[in-house]
């Protein structure tokens, strides 16, 4: 569905008018630049193609600085395709922000998740570890136990969770509400927290 | 990080407080909405720890009621704090007195500045 795209600033809290507290991420976002659109006709599919942020020319490859120039944009950080299903209303150089969005409406957010690097079991997939220290046993505490039977199969089974990296993945936050939208700041608040570390980029898609 | 006032002035509390710090006695008056019908509800104690920064400042009171040790967090921007009364000034040598949890009686008592 169709989105934008934002970076996370960080987390703080509201209150609401009775005095709750609320958990608020705070994530800029856009304005966003619609730097191409892909039609049935030419892509086979449709779907807007959006920058966010501002990168240096000496920093660009090429290619990209020339579709850049050609199109007479700035140079976007981040290019993020949205697939929509009707691309009619958006056209190259077109300014999204922060009114894509209402207050009060439920968002889905993707970000790519902090790197935790390589993690054991219990941290990782939620094992509860071999446990007791007696009988002789010690620095078993946080081992995976048996991977698996002995002669029959001879062999470790495909997808045994074990040990390895972890984060750094991309991760979808379903239903996050908009608390408050401050148009003149580019800023959303989001109640609840977001994928990702601060300043990583923030997709921020409509239901 | 950008902090919440930069981005929304009007968060920012202001309810002027008098300044207290770890081992004063204060009143704090809470806001207590029971149906439509609003009233105040004092909560007095001692201020055994302050944390936090900007919008996210906490502070917590300790009481005891009626031989048990009752605690309350209450953040600084928190609308439902309609005053703070600082009662008296306590003298202590740390900022967080959790100490003061293991201890009862005369031994919980903090002095107060002349």
């Amino acid at each position: 569905m169709a989105g934008l795209l934002g970076k996370k600033l960080g987390m703080s809290n509201i209150f609401t008018a009775d005095g709750n507290r609320i958990p608020v991420t705070m994530i800029e976002v856009g304005p966003c630049k619609v730097t191409n659109v892909r039609t049935v006709e030419r892509d086979g599919y449709t779907a807007i193609q959006l920058g966010y942020g501002e990168k240096k020319e000496s920093k660009t490859i090429k290619p990209v600085l020339g579709y850049f120039k050609k199109h007479n944009l700035t140079i976007s950080r981040t290019l993020k395709e949205f697939r929509i299903d009707d691309v009619s209303p958006y056209k190259i150089g077109d300014e999204l922000n922060t009114s894509f969005f209402a207050e009060g409406e439920f968002i889905k957010v993707r970000g790519l998740s902090k790197g935790k690097g390589f993690q054991g079991v219990m941290k990782r997939h939620g094992f509860s570890g071999v446990g007791g220290t007696t009988h002789g046993q010690s620095d078993r505490l946080r081992a995976p136990g048996s991977i698996g039977s002995s002669s029959y199969p001879s062999r470790v089974f495909k997808g045994q969770r074990m040990a390895g990296r972890q984060g750094y993945e991309s991760v979808t936050v379903q239903n996050l509400k908009i608390v408050k939208i401050v148009p003149e700041k580019n800023i959303i608040l989001v109640k609840g927290a977001v994928p990702g570390s601060i300043n990583s980029i923030i997709e921020l898609h409509k239901k | 990080m950008k902090s919440l006032n930069e981005i929304l002035p009007e968060t920012k509390a202001t309810t002027e407080f008098p300044k207290f710090r770890s081992g004063d006695h204060i009143k704090v008056h809470v806001r207590v909405i029971e149906g439509d019908k609003e009233r105040i509800q004092p909560f007095e104690g001692d201020v055994i720890s302050i944390r936090g920064n900007q919008e996210n400042k906490t502070f917590i009171v300790r009481k005891m009621s009626s031989g048990v040790g009752v605690e309350r967090i209450f953040p600084f921007n928190s609308p439902k704090i309609a005053k703070i009364e600082l009662l008296k000034e306590g003298l202590v040598r740390r900022a967080k007195l959790y100490y003061l949890r293991e201890l009862s009686g005369k031994a919980a008592r903090i002095k107060s500045k002349k």
